[in-house]
C-alpha cells in the first residue's frame, strides 16, 4: 500500500513534545563564553566614540569589540558593494538594531551586564524613517554612492499608454503591503567552535550547505575543515536563510578567544535584528471593460529595503513583478520596480517573498474592477481566467512559465463549500438592519511561484546551484538512511521523505531514518526555502530510492536465480511474480550486498547506496481559491472572521495533515497580516512596535476554524506531481481577509482599506459615514 | 535587551511581620508575590531593584474569608483561586468574572490580586473592580493596619497609596449578593491588556470603573452618578468618558477610546440588568 497521501504521524513529534529536542541553544560545550550585542538606539547617527573601558574591566568579560576590532574581516555577507552591512558599525549607525559593539563573558547574565556598560556618544544624523521620507527631494541620504536612497529602477517594461486610452473604463489602487517582522519561536542562535581541527558553527539556519560554503569563505578558510550544523530549528519563515552577523561575529570571537562562544538574541533583539518582510508600496493602474475583462494592467513596485539593502532582498520586487497577472489572461502587463533604502531594519524574504504582495495586488484589483463593472468578484475572476487548457503558459515575465493549473476547478470546489447565494442575501438583511453586524464575503483566487530549483533560480541568490541533494542507503540490516541537504525547521521533513521513500524501496516506514542539518555527514546540500524541499529534495529522495531499489532488484534475482523483471517486493520480502514461496527477504538482501561472493558479476559491495543532486525543469506553481467571511462591529469596528474555506492545489499531496498544518499555519500569518500585525516606526525612525506588546501576533483563539478542500493538478516537472506548500496560506489569505472587509463597507463607498484593517481604522470609516 | 535583568539579592519572607522588617532594612528594595508585573520590568531593565524580598510564601495572606458584610480577600491569593471561588462568585460576582479574564490560564495561576491592584496599571482588570464595587484596600507597616478607600487608592501612574515601607494585605469587597454586574474589555487580542475597559456593579450602591482611559484607573464618577440617580443605559453610557484623558497609543487615539467607554458602558449596563 502507497503511503503517498497517508496520514502518518510525525517521526520528529515524540522528541519535540517531550522535550528532548536539540535547538542550537540546549549546547553548551565546556568553555563556553556568551555573547551579547551593543546595538544602535539611534535610527542614523555618526558614531562618535565608543567607550568600553567600564565593560572591559568587569569579571567575567572576555572581550569587547568594536568596529576596529573587525578591520581585517569582510561585510556581512550578501551585502551590496558600497552598502555593505558592517558586522559592526564603523563610521554610522544606520537602524535601530544595528550592532555597535560586541561583548562577550563567561556566562550570559555577565555579558548583558558588560554590553550595558558600553558607553556609545553618538551624533544624531536626519533619518528617513519611511519611502515617501526616503523618495523625498533633498531627502538625508543613508549611502552616498547612491546619490539618494534608490538602489536601483526599473522604469515600466513596456509603454501602454495606447491600451489605456484605447480602453472603456480605467481604475487606479494605492496599496501599502505592510512591513512584518518573521517571530519564529526561536529567535537567531549561533554557537561557534573554532579550535586546531577547525571551525564548527551550529546554528539556527535554513540552509546549512549555504551557510558553510559561506563561513569558509568570508574567513578565507578551506571548506574541509568547516562544519556547519543546524539542529533543530524553531521556525524560520525565509528569515532564517539570511547572513545574520551574529553568526559571524561567534565565529571571529572563537577563532580569538580559542574557546566556543554562544549567543542567543533575545526576543526584543530579534524584532529589531532578524530582517524584516514585505515593506512594499504599489501603485496599480488597470484597463477593463463593461463586462470585467481585464485589457492592461500597469503594477509599480516600491521595496523598502531598510538600512542596507541584502541580495536576496532586492529580488522580492522581481518576484512580485514576475507574479502580478496571478492566475489571470492580461493581454498587457507593464511592470516596474524600484528597490530604496530607509533607517530601518533590512528587509528580506519571509514566509512567501513577494509572492503575497503579487497575489494581494492583482486580487485587490479583481474586486476593484467588480466594483466599478457592477458585476460580480466570481464573475470577473473566472472571465479573466487562464483557462485549464492554457498551459504551458507564458506570463508577460521571462521568470514565470506556468506548468499546470486548474483556477476555475479550485473556485467551483470552493463554491460547493461556501452558500454564497445565501450569505448575499444575509449580508443584505443585516445591512438593513442597524443593529446587525456588517457581513462581508471576500474572495481569493490565488497562485505562486514555488519550487525554487530550476538552474539559475537560486544562483541568482548566491547559492552554490539549484538542486537538491538525497542519498539513500541502505544498511547491513535492511533499514535505511536517508540524507537530505533540505534541513528543514518545522515542515515534517522526517517523516515526508521516509514516506516517499518507503514506497520506492518497499522497506517499512519504521526502519527509514532520515538525516538532515550536518555538512559532516550531508556532504552538500541546498536548503528549504522557497516551498522546495518535496518538490525537489522529496523528488531526489524518489530518484535515488529507485535507483537502489533497482540494484537490490538484481541482488534479489541473483539471490532466487530468477530474472531481475519478474522480481516483486511485499512485505519486505523480494519474490519471484506469482510465486511467493520462493523469496528472500528484503533483510538478506541487504546483508549480502555487502558480501562480494554473494553478488551478480559486475555488482560492487555496498551498491545499495545512491546519491543524486536532484534537479528540476521548472519552478511549480501552486494555488488555490479562499473565501472568507467577516463581521464587523458597527460601534467598535471590530472585525471578526467568521469562516475560513480554503481550497489548496499542491499538486500530489505526500501527508495530508502536514499539508493542512502548512496551510492552516500560512493562512494564520497571513490573517495576522491582514489585520494585526505591522511593523512600525515613528517620523524619526524608531521602532514604535519592537515588542510582542506592540507588535500584534495573533494567538490561537483569535484565528477562525478553517474548511478545506482540495484540487489536484499535478506538477510536470517532477514525478512525484508535488508543488510546494510552505507559503501557499500566506500568499492567499491575506486578500481574502481584506476582499471581504472591503466588501463589508463598500455600501459607503470604500473602494480600499490598508491592512492591517484594524479597529480604529474601520471605526473612522464608520464614523465619517454617518 | 530585554531578558536579562540587573544582579539584585533576594530575601525570603515567612509573615508579613518579617517582611515589614526586610522592608525597613533594605534599600531599594522590591516585593515579589506572583512577578507577573515586575519581573518583565526587571527584565527590560526599567526596573532594577537591588534586594527581591519573596512574600509569596506568607501563608496569611492568602485565601478567601467571609467577613460579614464583606469579602476579605488575601493580598496573595492567586488570580486563578478568585476565579473559581464559590464564595467570590456567590456573593462578589464580578470579581470572579473579571479575575478569570486576567491576562491567560499561566497568568492568572502565578498573578495575585495583591500585585495587580498595587502596580497600579490603568490597564489593569482588576482595579476596576475594586473600584466599582466600592472596595477597602487593608495595608499593613509597622504602625500596624490602616484602610483606605478603592477611590484613594490608585495615585498616580503605575503609583498607589501604599508607602514604601507597607504592604497591601487584604482587599474587603463589600458583599453584592443577587445583584447585577457586568464586565466589557475591548482588546486587539485575546489575553491582552484593555484597551479600554468597563466594569458595571448593578445594586444598592452602583459603580462603574474604567480601564485604561487614563494614567489611573478611575470610576466613571458623572456616569455612576446618573445611573444611582436612575439614568437610562444612553444616557448614562453618554457620560462614560466625562471627565477622562485617555491615553493614545497604535491601538487607539484619545476619541476612539473615548467612544469606545460609551458603548462599552452601554453593552456592560445591558448585562448588569439594566435597560
Amino acid at each position: 500500500m502507497s503511503l503517498i497521501g497517508a496520514k502518518v504521524l510525525r517521526k520528529e513529534d515524540p522528541n519535540l513534545i517531550t522535550g528532548q529536542g536539540q535547538y542550537v541553544d540546549d549546547l553548551a560545550p565546556a568553555g563556553c563564553a556568551f555573547m551579547a550585542m551593543v546595538r544602535s538606539t539611534e535610527p542614523h547617527a555618526r558614531i562618535v566614540a565608543v567607550d568600553t573601558s567600564a565593560a572591559r574591566s568587569m569579571d567575567g568579560v572576555l572581550a569587547v569589540w568594536t568596529s576596529a576590532d573587525i578591520a581585517g574581516l569582510p561585510a556581512r555577507p550578501s551585502s551590496l558593494p558600497g552598502m555593505d552591512m558592517p558586522l559592526i558599525a564603523g563610521d554610522a549607525a544606520r537602524f535601530v538594531g544595528d550592532i555597535v559593539a560586541v561583548v562577550v563573558a563567561t556566562d550570559r547574565y555577565t555579558a548583558a551586564d558588560a554590553a550595558e556598560a558600553v558607553i556609545v556618544d553618538y551624533e544624531p544624523l536626519p533619518a528617513v524613517a519611511s519611502l515617501a521620507q526616503a523618495l523625498a527631494a533633498d531627502a538625508p541620504m543613508i549611502h552616498p554612492v547612491l546619490q539618494g536612497n534608490t538602489v536601483f529602477f526599473q522604469d515600466y517594461t513596456e509603454d501602454l499608454s495606447a491600451e489605456f486610452a484605447a480602453a472603456p473604463r480605467t481604475a487606479s489602487l494605492s496599496l501599502v503591503n505592510n512591513r512584518c517582522a518573521p517571530v519564529p519561536i526561536e529567535p537567531n542562535v549561533v554557537l561557534a567552535d573554532w579550535g586546531p581541527a577547525g571551525l564548527t558553527v551550529w546554528a539556527a539556519f535554513q540552509a546549512p550547505h549555504h551557510l558553510r560554503n559561506t563561513i569558509a569563505a568570508f574567513f578565507g578558510i578551506s571548506q574541509d575543515t568547516t562544519r556547519v550544523i543546524a539542529p533543530d530549528v524553531g521556525g524560520g519563515f525565509g528569515a532564517k536563510i539570511n547572513f545574520a552577523s551574529e553568526i559571524f561575529l561567534a565565529a571571529a570571537l572563537s577563532r580569538a578567544l580559542s574557546r566556543p562562544v554562544k549567543y542567543t538574541q533575545t526576543r526584543s533583539e530579534c524584532m529589531v535584528a532578524m530582517f524584516h518582510g514585505r515593506a512594499q508600496e504599489h501603485k496599480v493602474d488597470v484597463a477593463f471593460d463593461d463586462s470585467g475583462k481585464i485589457l492592461a494592467l500597469k503594477v509599480q513596485v516600491t521595496q523598502d529595503q531598510g538600512a542596507y539593502p541584502d541580495a536576496t532582498g532586492m529580488g522580492l520586487p522581481v518576484l512580485t513583478t514576475a507574479m502580478s497577472a496571478g492566475c489571470y489572461k492580461i493581454p498587457k502587463v507593464a511592470v516596474s520596480w524600484r528597490n530604496v533604502v530607509t533607517n530601518t531594519t533590512p528587509v528580506a524574504a519571509y514566509r512567501g517573498a513577494g509572492r503575497p504582495e503579487a497575489s494581494y495586488m492583482i486580487e485587490r484589483v479583481i474586486d476593484l474592477v467588480a466594483d466599478e463593472t457592477g458585476v460580480d468578484p466570481i464573475e470577473v475572476r473566472k472571465t479573466n481566467f487562464i483557462p485549464a487548457d492554457g498551459f504551458p503558459y507564458q506570463t508577460h515575465s521571462p521568470l514565470a512559465v506556468y506548468d499546470s493549473g486548474n483556477f476555475a476547478g479550485a473556485l467551483d470546489e470552493l463554491l460547493r463549500h461556501v452558500d454564497y447565494p445565501a450569505l448575499k442575501a444575509e449580508q443584505a438583511a443585516r445591512l438593513a438592519d442597524p443593529n446587525a453586524k456588517l457581513l462581508g464575503i471576500g474572495f481569493s483566487s490565488w497562485l505562486e511561484i514555488a519550487g525554487f530549483g530550476p538552474p539559475g533560480s537560486l544562483e541568482a541568490f548566491g547559492h552554490l546551484a539549484s538542486w537538491e541533494s538525497a542519498q539513500v542507503r541502505v544498511q547491513p540490516d535492511g533499514s535505511a538512511i536517508i540524507y537530505t541537504g533540505a534541513s528543514p525547521h518545522g515542515q515534517g521533513t522526517v517523516t515526508t521523505f521516509a514516506q516517499i521513500a518507503a514506497d520506492q524501496l518497499g522497506i517499512d516506514f519504521e526502519r527509514i531514518s532520515v538525516r538532515h542539518g550536518d555538512t559532516a555527514v550531508i556532504p552538500q546540500g541546498i536548503g528549504t526555502m522557497g516551498s522546495r524541499a518535496v518538490a525537489v529534495g522529496g523528488e531526489g529522495v524518489k530518484t535515488a530510492s529507485t535507483r537502489v531499489f533497482e540494484r537490490a532488484k538484481k541482488i534479489a534475482a541473483h539471490l532466487l536465480e530468477a530474472t531481475e523483471d519478474d522480481i516483486v517486493v511485499e512485505n519486505e520480502e523480494f519474490h519471484v511474480r506469482g510465486t511467493p514461496s520462493k523469496s528472500v527477504p528484503w533483510s538478506q538482501v541487504a546483508w549480502k550486498s555487502f558480501q562480494p561472493l554473494e553478488l551478480p558479476a559486475g555488482m560492487e559491495p555496498g551498491s545499495l547506496d545512491a546519491t543524486v543532486f536532484q534537479q528540476v525543469p521548472n519552478f511549480s506553481f501552486p494555488s488555490g481559491a479562499y473565501c472568507c467571511v467577516v463581521e464587523i462591529d458597527r460601534e467598535t469596528g471590530e472585525v471578526e472572521i467568521r469562516n475560513m474555506y480554503l481550497v489548496d492545489d499542491c499538486g500530489t499531496v505526500i501527508n495530508p495533515m502536514l499539508v493542512e498544518g502548512q496551510v492552516h499555519g500560512g493562512v494564520a500569518q497571513g490573517i495576522a497580516q491582514a489585520l494585526y500585525e505591522h511593523m512600525q516606526y515613528d517620523e524619526s525612525g524608531v521602532p514604535r512596535t519592537a515588542t510582542l506588546m506592540d507588535y500584534l501576533v495573533p494567538a490561537a483563539p483569535d484565528l477562525p476554524g478553517y474548511v478545506s478542500g482540495r484540487t489536484v493538478t499535478l506538477n510536470p516537472s517532477n514525478t512525484l506531481g508535488a508543488k510546494g506548500v510552505g507559503e501557499s496560506g500566506s500568499v492567499g489569505a491575506p486578500p481574502a481577509v481584506i476582499n471581504a472587509v472591503v466588501d463589508a463597507l463598500s455600501h459607503l463607498g470604500v473602494k480600499h482599506i490598508d491592512m492591517p484593517a484594524t479597529p480604529q481604522k474601520i471605526w473612522s470609516i464608520l464614523r465619517g459615514s454617518k | 535587551m530585554g531578558m536579562i535583568p540587573a544582579r539584585f539579592d533576594y530575601r525570603q519572607a515567612g509573615s508579613v511581620a518579617e517582611a515589614l522588617q526586610l522592608l525597613a532594612s533594605c534599600d531599594d528594595a522590591k516585593l515579589l508575590a506572583g512577578g507577573h508585573s515586575l519581573v518583565p520590568l526587571m527584565k527590560m531593565r526599567l526596573v532594577s531593584p537591588s534586594t527581591l524580598i519573596d512574600i509569596s510564601g506568607i501563608a496569611e495572606l492568602q485565601g478567601v474569608t467571609d467577613a460579614g458584610s464583606v469579602l476579605r480577600v488575601g493580598a496573595l491569593t492567586r488570580h486563578r483561586v478568585v476565579e473559581r471561588s464559590q464564595v467570590v462568585a456567590q456573593h462578589v460576582p464580578l470579581l470572579a468574572h473579571v479575575a478569570g479574564l486576567v491576562g491567560d490560564p499561566q497568568v492568572r495561576n502565578r498573578g495575585t490580586i495583591g500585585g495587580s491592584l498595587v502596580h497600579g496599571d490603568p490597564a489593569a482588570d482588576l482595579p476596576s473592580v475594586a473600584l466599582a464595587t466600592g472596595a477597602t484596600m487593608v495595608v499593613t507597616g509597622s504602625g500596624g493596619e490602616r484602610r483606605i478607600a478603592a477611590s484613594d487608592f490608585f495615585v498616580d501612574f503605575l503609583e498607589t497609596a501604599v508607602g514604601p515601607d507597607e504592604i497591601l494585605t487584604a482587599i474587603e469587597f463589600p458583599k453584592r449578593t443577587g445583584a447585577g454586574f457586568g464586565y466589557e474589555k475591548f482588546v486587539r487580542r485575546s489575553m491582552d491588556y484593555a484597551i479600554v475597559g468597563v466594569a458595571v456593579q448593578a445594586g444598592e450602591q452602583p459603580g462603574i470603573a474604567l480601564v485604561n482611559m487614563g494614567s489611573v484607573p478611575r470610576r466613571a464618577d458623572a456616569a455612576s452618578r446618573a445611573l444611582a440617580s436612575g439614568a437610562g443605559v444612553d444616557a448614562v453610557a453618554a457620560l462614560a468618558a466625562d471627565g477622562t484623558n485617555p491615553p493614545e497609543d497604535l491601538n487607539a487615539n484619545a476619541d476612539y477610546r473615548r467612544h469606545l467607554a460609551s458603548v462599552l458602558t452601554k453593552r456592560a449596563l445591558l448585562a448588569a440588568g439594566y435597560r
